[in-house]
């Protein structure tokens, strides 16, 4: 568990994808099975055990500390599990490396160091027995059968036993608080490495394996043959698309594709078959292929075909597609109610068919595959999917004009939750990844204003050295004339040439430091105005200028413009206006979803 | 006596008024006892000044010939007499040089440890107990959340970081006077023996150590190497220097930083650290606890740091205790994260 816990500690500072998948692989090449198998479980949040409840966890610390240091150390740390992991008294008992001879201080013996007098603070969970440092393997077995009775003593033991590092981590699994910053694919990629696989091979095989998985990392080792996958649903790896660039249209023939929608949901593959005794196994996977199954029993349960679907998932109400902003609100429940399925109706909008029954349509041509699919959809006859429509034209010129105003070209009420169009080459097979030139995903033209540069802050990882996070503001009336309002924030958009030109004069026009923020000047006729693009606008209380962007980013740095012919806030409520009115582009919140981030 | 009379806070600093002196005063004073060469204990200009031969040589190092009116050096375990107060430095294991000093007068005895820990650190002398009636401590740990743990399980993190990104470059901030020294040397007693690249602001400190019988190298300097060089290397820098423009010499660099403070998340997470290292050249909470009860001491004065949880302890075991809120340390070492320091 300490190592495992070493390695969660690690990953929680490593920004770098690469260097994350390098140090799973590290962790899973160096230890045994079956430890590093419900390591993997926890990585790919394959594990499950009813958690233990912070009150639970105060209560052990308030029986061995003194309030007034607890409450001190609390105040100071900031977080109860690491506050915890930190002050628990466990046992003296560290074994002393060979090089220190002792990380207590035991110094060559010419005077005794008062170690020798350190409180052997009392075995906190008594009983006298010596604390081992419990495994993994250790916890997850013995949480799965403990009764609740027991749980606190349990608990104790296993904190003797563990160091700082350790501790913390335990504390974050039980109480389920544990957030690793890693995906499940990336976990799978990790594993893949151990042998010469993809992340598709292991993908493939996944939904046959348990943990802790030994026939997985026997295959990937080279000591087994690969696992048969007996699962009659499995996630088959998703096909995405590349953004199009407007040059990329002069060497395009509008003949060779089809245009659909572009739908603002959540792509999901929704997949369906029976098992070896005929009983019916339904799931619905996100793009990754994670078993997203249990936030959407309405739509989960309801599935009957025999095939694998993919499509977005929308929020439907009287036949009309609700915006992103609307799904939101039923994502950011925790419990899915009878009242929030009721009041978020979820819908499934189809777009490509991948197995239809046992047979693979993945190699035929999307044309011929969109021919099947609508055949499908319309023999399924479920009032929950549907066909997602095409978008017809002949020019690239009538499709800009299709994608600028969607209500008119076919997507009439649901126009506000399309974000674009998506392109699909009519004979492009259905390949797993990002392959180039098949698919092309052409969103509307994001919104823009000119905002000027007030803050700015460190990045992260590889741009720690860089001032790479900016908040801009916008002008707004008030009682001392015309002041800056801070309308947002960017951390990217630029080139890396650019972000050295923001860097350079960051740290030539601070006027203040806060910590890693720097106040950077910013006066009518001194400062740095952006040109900021974002995707949506909201109303929003928790920001000062009553507003929040989507997805903002710095689109071009104006250092021609002086910051008093920036925009003031009065374009921006006027955008917000138009948005709410349902006339303009999307209408979404200002949260930035991973699916913004990569689609 | 009574223990105020002998030694009492100033503006100045802790002084003695019967014996004529001050230790580690914040401004410059006719004598100075000084117990080791960090800038906030160790300051220039005082008219004489006492102090183990370290704790000049370092002075000097940093402030030039004239840093102060006279000098006299002192080792550990000799006792001087000043107006009729005797002061006896002894070993404080903060870094090389450093001293408690011990001042007995009328059968009272105070030590004022300065910084200090009871951790193992081959570059300088362990910490040694001084059995008194008043002990003077610092509180810079001074949490039940600061347990520093075994400093080579911190370095051998380093190492095997290194053998998993050996085409990364390394770069360890750690604080120049000692802490640099004390972590080379558990990265030798790892076992790796390849040269260490160094910052210039910390290569005549290290190579003073080294004229000290304490072998650290080899070396090479990060001033002039190529980037190709620096791949896969170990470079140690002052903390200041991993988010600075200087930086960006090193390949796709893991930022490590060794200090106490690392024990926190929010602290290594707020210096962009990726690899943090729990490696303290202060005693942390067990150790400052422990230290205390040893000492026999009745009454405790807590100097500078985390003073509200150690004064409490100190109460819960009938022990009188009282921070003397002395201005001007922790200004050095241990005090800082290498938040916003960045020049050009
Ligand atoms: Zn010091
Ligand atoms: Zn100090």
């Amino acid at each position: 568990m300490n190592r495992f816990a070493e390695l969660l500690d690690r990953l929680a500072y490593e920004p770098a994808r690469n260097n994350k998948l390098r140090l799973i692989t590290d962790y899973l090449r160096a230890t045994p099975d079956p430890e590093r198998g419900w390591a993997l479980a926890a990585l790919t949040g394959a594990l499950s055990f009813r958690h233990a409840k912070p009150a639970l966890i105060r209560t052990l610390i308030a029986e061995r500390t003194d309030p007034v240091l607890f409450a001190l150390s609390y105040d100071y740390v900031g977080d109860l599990s690491e506050t915890v992991a930190l002050m628990w008294p466990a046992p003296a008992r560290r074994v002393p490396s060979p090089a220190s001879g002792g990380g207590l201080g035991r110094g060559p013996a010419t005077a005794p160091p008062p170690d020798e007098l350190r409180s052997s603070t009392s075995p906190a969970s008594g009983r006298g027995e010596e604390a081992k440092a419990p495994t993994l393997t250790d916890v997850v077995e013995t949480l799965s059968s403990l009764g609740k009775a027991e749980l606190p003593a349990q608990l104790a033991r296993w904190l003797d036993g563990l160091d700082e590092t350790g501790r913390w981590a335990l504390l974050k699994l039980v109480t389920g608080g544990l957030r690793i910053g890693v995906s499940a694919r990336l976990a799978k990629t990790a594993a893949a490495a151990l042998g010469e696989h993809t992340a598709q091979d292991v993908e493939l095989v996944w939904p046959g394996l348990a943990p802790p998985y030994l026939e997985l990392f026997a295959w990937l080792e080279g000591r087994a043959e690969r696992p048969v996958t007996t699962d009659p649903s499995p996630f088959r790896p998703a096909m995405l698309s590349h953004a199009i660039e407007e040059s990329d249209f002069s060497t395009l023939d509008p003949a060779e594709f089809t245009a659909e929608w572009k739908w603002d949901g959540i792509r999901v593959q929704a997949v369906s078959g029976r098992d070896e005794d005929g009983t019916r196994v339904s799931r619905l996977y996100s793009r990754t292929g994670e078993d997203i199954s249990k936030s959407f029993p309405d739509l989960a349960d309801a599935l009957q075909h025999d095939g694998a679907l993919d499509g977005e998932l929308l929020i439907v109400r009287d036949g009309r597609v609700q915006t992103f902003n609307v799904l939101q609100q039923r994502l950011n429940r925790k419990a899915v109610t009878a009242k929030l399925i009721a009041e978020f109706p979820v819908h499934l909008r189809a777009y490509d068919l991948l197995h239809d029954g046992e047979q693979d349509l993945r190699e035929l041509g999307f044309a011929e595959r969109r021919e099947k699919l609508a055949a499908f959809i319309s023999k399924l006859n479920d009032p929950r999917i549907d066909l997602s429509p095409l978008v017809p034209f002949d020019t690239w010129d009538a499709l800009t004009a299709a994608r600028a105003d969607p209500a008119s070209a076919g997507a009439g009420e649901d126009a506000a939750a399309v974000e674009g169009v998506m392109l699909k080459r009519r004979d492009a097979p259905y390949v797993p990844g990002r392959p180039k030139g098949l698919w092309w995903k052409w969103k509307r033209d994001p919104l823009i204003v000119d905002a000027v540069l007030m803050y700015a802050q460190r990045g992260h990882g590889k741009r720690s050295s860089y001032y790479s996070d900016y908040t801009f503001g916008v002008w707004k009336s008030g009682p001392d004339g015309d002041q800056l309002t801070p309308v947002g924030k960017a951390y990217f958009g630029f080139t890396d040439e650019e972000l050295l030109k923001i860097d350079r004069f960051v740290r030539h026009n601070t006027v203040e430091r806060f910590g890693p923020v720097r106040e950077v000047v910013h006066e009518p006729d001194q400062g740095l105005v952006f040109e900021v693009a974002f995707e949506g606008l909201q109303r929003s209380t928790r920001h000062k200028s009553g507003l929040a962007m989507r997805f903002p980013r710095i689109s071009r740095l104006r250092f021609d413009k002086p910051p008093r012919d920036a925009d003031r806030i009065e374009t921006l409520e006027r955008m917000l206006d138009r948005i709410e009115a349902g006339r303009a582009t999307t209408v979404a919140p200002a949260i930035e979803s991973p699916k913004a981030v990569v689609s | 006596m009574r223990p105020d009379q002998l030694l009492a806070p100033t503006p100045s600093g802790l002084c003695c008024k019967p014996g004529g002196f001050y230790i580690d005063p914040v401004r410059a004073v006719d004598r100075a006892l000084i117990t080791h060469g960090h800038s906030d204990h160790a300051r220039p200009g005082h008219g004489s000044v006492l102090a183990t031969q370290e704790t000049l040589d370092m002075m000097r190092l940093r402030y030039g010939e004239n840093f102060a009116g006279s000098t006299q050096a002192i080792r550990y375990g000799e006792t001087v007499t000043l107006d009729g107060v005797t002061a006896t430095f002894r070993p404080a294991g903060h870094v090389l040089g450093s001293a408690q000093i011990a001042v007995e007068s009328g059968g009272l005895r105070i030590v004022a440890s300065g910084d200090y820990k009871d951790a193992y650190d081959p570059t300088c002398a362990p910490f040694e107990l001084v059995k008194c009636d008043v002990f003077i401590t610092e509180a810079t740990f001074g949490l039940p959340v600061f347990r520093h743990g075994d400093a080579a399980h911190e370095v051998a993190k380093l190492l095997h970081s290194v053998s998993v990104f050996p085409e990364r470059a390394h770069l360890v901030g750690a604080y120049s006077l000692g802490k640099a020294q004390r972590v080379i040397a558990l990265i030798r007693q790892a076992g790796y023996d390849k040269p260490i690249y160094l910052h210039g602001a910390m290569e005549k400190i290290t190579y003073y150590y080294e004229s000290r019988g304490i072998p650290l190298g080899p070396f090479l300097p990060v001033r002039g190497a190529a980037k190709t060089d620096l791949a896969g290397s170990i470079a140690l820098c002052p903390p200041s220097a991993l988010n600075d423009v200087w930086a960006r010499r090193f390949p796709d660099p893991v930022t490590a930083f060794a200090s106490g403070w690392m024990r926190v998340r929010a602290r290594a997470r707020q210096g962009g650290i990726q690899l943090p290292l729990v490696v303290s050249d202060h005693a942390d909470w067990d150790g400052l606890t422990a230290t205390i009860a040893a000492t026999g001491a009745s009454e405790v004065w807590v100097t500078h740091g985390q003073e509200d949880a150690l004064v409490h302890w100190c109460q819960m075991r009938q022990l009188k205790a009282r921070p003397l809120a002395i201005v001007g340390y922790g200004d050095e070492d241990e005090g800082a994260t290498p938040a916003d320091e960045a020049t050009e």
